[in-house]
């Protein structure tokens, strides 16, 4: 049995594990969203099915809400035939009995290729990752990183803009409470290793304490010349922790309300993680935005999501070859 | 039991001189070049060593009464006397609290029955540490407890605080008090900057521990008590307390080996064997501390010495609780990251924590014939790697895993017992 030592951390090609997208690195998002083309094709298919991954165990392990990216991670291996496990658990049931790795390991050892891990722990996907043989992929962890996230949206502005390359030139403005945001961590990485130009426009109070990006609390210094403009969730909660005043201020000066959705570029996108606030980050109807594309990142989050599990569980290791063929 | 210690660098707030030492009945009977070796002495050889006065730890968590599963006075206590420490003060975070002369003189009992090194506990300032009613200083104080401290939670009322002061000033008693303004550091896991930025972790601020710095200096002031500030961990919290030294307020401080040899940077492993608290702070941080150390504005080494059971160190970084063990190295580490003068280092874990311990009358005395015998031989140069395994800690949460340490104690000699010799517990 080879040591967790001796395994390959997550990084260049044929790793185990996608936690980051540092660790995944420039070439790896590259091969990823090259990857991501063929999984649109599959999906294109009358039977969008591929036997890629028979005989491969995914395990979903959430230890937080969220339905869209768990559906969306079951519904990508399930495209590839593999079988799929949910295990989702309020983290404070899970205070009181199991610890996480007693967890990860009795699941490990049932027989699971690939770990698919929310967690409302930063970091928490690194510890599994030390754990356990199988892959592990982090669908968010705590504040920190949402890798997979970060990589539908990177593969939507491409295919959007009909961009082969990267994202040189762009001018992204990710908007919002960047301070609590895995995906604002994690998709103004992929943006910006892609070569685009990220602002990250918050009041001060929604900025972590300490910021390398350039930043602006002034949207509307920015909203006439933005490529992308990137809305963040706007967490109620927020305001009993005294980090704004209040929902409509935050509207006033952050929000896509009418007036700024007038003055954005004709062919810039409107991007948001979901699920919307409406009437507090998003004040107009996306249906009537030109440039929204919320659902295309919905559906390009599985086809993206398929390109990761087959990196890092086919048995070509990313050759696309092996996507010939339907599966029954 | 007598023994003679030969051909050591003898140091002490006297200074320094090369010689023996011999023990006898408790007591050091004479102290000297080439001393005549008697028959009942047992040899201890200390060539190429330092012998010192015993060190003092001002702030070790025994867990006992309470997390016997985590350490025991009788573990701890073993732990303390291979690191050279002839006493510890016992934090008064046990269950049940250190707050009655019951729970005290239990804790005391325990570390003689233990017999390794005296276990001198403190006292909460508040009952049950929750920081609404005064425990009874008086009553304790004649038991034998000379520090008050709430520990991990500092008393964040300051009218409260006040009258702590004010009652404690007619006591011969110091208040030892954990700085951090708790409403801003709600979740906090490691320091607040640039790592915790990027690691998507909420952030403990300076601000926090510098506040309560000021505000018991303040408080000092006014009413004339005297104030020990624990483990300061930044450069702010350095340079109050160099201004009220510097006005003459009766204020002393420690800090603690981490927070001269570690930074914040290690968080970014996400292993919660990191997580301490005050937390692992910036580069800039740990000079300030180190200066204050040489400076002499921080008075003593203090190790804070924290086991806990591997589960909970197992956990994500939020919910794993604060703390690492250093009794075993705090010697190591010191020696390897300080650029003092030896005899400093040696004043910071002696005499001066015996001082503000109030147990001054029998720690950190000089080494002279009549005093009693708790003494430290070490070689200062010995470069060593900590063993978790190995430690006589009941936990084995140590961060020096893999990092150098240099100077190691190879004798201890307790009440006139040589407990440690060669580095192994002299089992009785």
């Amino acid at each position: 049995m080879t040591s967790v030592e001796q395994r390959q951390s997550a990084g260049p090609r044929g790793s185990r594990s996608l936690l980051s997208i540092d660790e995944l690195g420039t070439d790896g998002v590259f091969r990823i969203l090259d990857l991501a083309d063929h999984m649109v094709e599959v999906n294109r298919r009358p039977n969008p099915k591929v036997p890629a991954l028979r005989g491969k165990t995914v395990c979903n392990v959430f230890f937080e809400d969220s339905t869209r990216t768990r559906l969306s991670f079951e519904t990508a291996a399930k495209r590839l035939s593999a079988d799929t496990m949910t295990f989702s658990v309020a983290q404070s049931s899970l205070n009181k009995g199991e610890s996480l790795r007693d967890t990860i390991e009795t699941i490990a050892a049932m027989g699971v290729d690939a770990f698919v891990i929310r967690h409302g722990s930063s970091g928490a996907p690194w510890m599994v990752d030390k754990w356990t043989q199988a892959s592990v992929i982090n669908a968010g962890d705590g504040w920190h990183a949402h890798p997979t996230q970060a990589l539908l949206d990177a593969y939507t502005v491409r295919t959007t803009l009909n961009r082969t390359g990267g994202l040189e030139g762009l001018r992204i403005a990710i908007v919002g409470d960047v301070k609590h945001s895995r995906v604002a961590r994690s998709t103004s990485a992929v943006f910006r290793l892609l070569g685009a130009d990220v602002t990250l426009v918050a009041p001060r109070t929604l900025l972590p304490p300490v910021v390398d990006e350039p930043t602006s609390e002034n949207l509307d210094a920015l909203i006439d010349d933005v490529d992308v403009l990137y809305l963040l969730r706007m967490q109620s909660e927020r305001m009993n922790e005294a980090l704004v005043p209040s929902l409509r201020e935050y509207t006033t000066r952050f929000g896509l309300t009418p007036q700024r959705a007038g003055r954005l570029k004709q062919n810039a996108l409107v991007m948001h993680p979901g699920p919307m606030n409406r009437g507090v980050e998003i004040a107009v109807d996306p249906a009537e935005l030109p440039g929204a594309v919320i659902t295309q990142q919905v559906s390009n989050g599985i086809a993206v999501r398929m390109a990761v599990l087959f990196e890092l569980l086919g048995s070509g290791h990313g050759s696309a070859d092996t996507l010939e063929g339907s599966s029954e | 039991m007598s023994y003679l210690v030969t051909g050591a660098r003898v140091i002490d707030q006297n200074g320094e001189r090369r010689g023996d030492v011999r023990v006898n009945d408790g007591f050091i009977v004479e102290v000297g070049p080439d001393l005549s070796r008697n028959d009942q002495d047992r040899v201890l050889d200390a060539s190429g060593c330092v012998l010192s006065p015993g060190f003092v730890d001002l702030h070790v968590h025994l867990r006992e009464p309470g997390r016997e599963d985590a350490e025991t006075i009788e573990t701890g206590s073993r732990a303390a006397a291979l690191g050279g420490f002839t006493a510890v003060v016992a934090m008064p975070n046990t269950d049940p609290t250190q707050d009655s002369v019951e729970v005290v003189d239990f804790v005391r009992r325990q570390g003689e029955r233990a017999g390794w090194c005296e276990v001198s506990p403190s006292g909460s300032i508040t009952v049950s540490r929750a920081g609404e009613q005064l425990t009874p200083f008086a009553e304790l104080a004649d038991a034998g407890v000379r520090l008050f401290t709430d520990d991990g939670n500092g008393v964040q009322d300051p009218l409260l605080m006040r009258r702590a002061y004010e009652y404690a000033s007619d006591l011969d008693v110091t208040l030892a008090q954990h700085c951090e303004v708790e409403s801003l550091t709600a979740g906090a896991v490691m320091h607040e900057g640039e790592c915790c930025s990027k690691l998507g972790l909420p952030g403990w601020p300076s601000l926090a521990e510098e506040l309560m710095v000021h505000r018991d200096i303040e408080l000092v002031r006014l009413t004339g008590a005297r104030a020990h500030f624990l483990h300061l961990s930044t450069a702010g919290s350095v340079d109050l307390v160099r201004a009220a030294k510097g006005a003459g307020l009766p204020v002393t401080a420690e800090a603690t080996p981490h927070h001269i040899s570690l930074t914040d940077s290690l968080l970014a492993s996400y292993n919660a064997l990191y997580k301490v608290n005050p937390p692992l702070r910036t580069p800039q941080d740990l000079a300030a501390v180190r200066d204050g150390l040489a400076d002499g504005t921080i008075d003593a080494i203090a190790t804070d010495h924290a086991p806990h059971v591997p589960e909970s160190k197992e956990r994500p970084l939020d919910q794993a609780p604060p703390g690492m063990i250093g009794l075993e190295t705090a010697l190591g580490v010191a020696l390897a990251h300080l650029e003092m003068p030896l005899v400093d280092v040696i004043a910071a874990m002696s005499w001066k924590p015996a001082a503000i311990a109030g147990i001054a009358d029998r720690h950190g005395r000089p080494v002279e014939p009549g005093e009693p015998a708790n003494l430290t031989v070490f070689d200062p140069s010995t470069e060593w790697e900590v063993v978790p395994a190995q430690l006589a800690s009941k936990s084995h949460n140590t961060p020096y895993v893999g990092i150098p340490l240099r100077g190691r104690v190879r004798h201890t000699i307790f009440n006139g017992d040589a407990v440690v010799i060669d580095g192994k517990l002299q089992d009785k």
